[in-house]
């Protein structure tokens, strides 16, 4: 998906689905009932997995469609329906005016501040092991070569913890979620 | 295209802190926990397109905490309302003076 080859093509595919991001990130922010949050969630999700392919990373993308909305939000779906929460409750959960008022303030003093950070200029080169564009490594080692060469090298030993972080968070998960009986000391 | 992902990717995470800040569900408030750290993913993404693939290795990473953190928040929230039958954390005022 070369941006050189088709730029009109990319280029309005790029805007369409970022403005589809953002106004559905937005539609999510402000809806009452849990469910029809999760769902535009969940078409954020896919819109960025869009992103992704066009930004040169399919492998991402893929992850970002299986992982993110296939297992994460199902798993937050699966919680809304468990505790019973799907309806909006009478009591309507978004802050006051003085909340709101201060959320919005803080809002557009972090957009002002990252979109100054983001017209920074960016150092031609970054002294990261062997660092290669994207697509120069994909011309030798297909997709997923330039990602899992780091990932089982230079970040062996990040990945290794990240399984124990995972071990950790499944144990974790069942004893916090466990139901106590009666008596069960601790 | 960098700027424009960069941009987008402000907008998102700005976007997250204003539904955490702005909401009481507790739900919600891990759903826009999660947008962040998608926004903070487009920016990886963004920038591995110049400085290498090492931005995607990171988002692999991100993601695999996202899924670690979902699991226990979620066990914490059912725990939570087992106990007070609510997940509105105007509830959850334990440690408030």
């Amino acid at each position: 998906m070369g941006n050189e080859f088709f730029p009109l093509f990319y280029g309005f595919h790029f805007y369409l689905f970022g403005l589809i991001a953002l106004v559905s990130s937005i539609l999510f922010v402000t809806r009452k009932s849990p469910v029809a949050a999760a769902l535009w969630l969940i078409n954020v999700m896919f819109c960025l997995a869009v992103l992704y392919i066009l930004l040169d990373a399919q492998f991402i993308g893929a992850i970002q469609v299986l992982l993110y909305a296939g297992a994460i939000m199902v798993v937050f779906l699966f919680v809304v329906m468990l505790l019973n929460l799907g309806h909006p409750s009478e009591l309507s959960d978004i802050r006051g005016k003085g909340g709101r008022l201060a959320a919005g303030f803080v809002g557009l003093a972090l957009l002002a501040e990252i979109m100054v950070l983001a017209r920074a200029e960016f150092p031609a080169k970054l002294t990261l092991p062997a660092a290669v564009t994207t697509e120069a490594a994909q011309g030798t080692a297909g997709i997923i070569g330039p990602i899992a060469a780091p990932l089982f090298r230079e970040y062996l030993l990040a990945f290794e913890l990240t399984s124990i972080l995972l071990l950790t968070a499944i144990v974790g998960a069942v004893v916090i979620g466990k139901k106590r009986e009666a008596g069960d000391a601790g | 295209m960098l700027a424009e992902s960069l941009a987008l990717s402000a907008a998102l995470f700005t976007v997250g802190v204003v539904g955490v800040l702005t909401r009481r569900n507790a739900i919600i408030i891990f759903m826009c926990v999660e947008l962040m750290l998608n926004a903070v993913n487009l920016s990886f993404v963004a920038l591995s397109t110049l400085y290498g693939a090492s931005g995607q290795v990171f988002v692999i990473f991100v993601m695999t905490v996202a899924a670690a953190e979902a699991a226990v928040g979620l066990a914490i929230i059912i725990a939570i309302f087992r106990h007070r039958q609510s997940v509105n954390l105007e509830d959850v005022n334990l440690l408030k003076g």
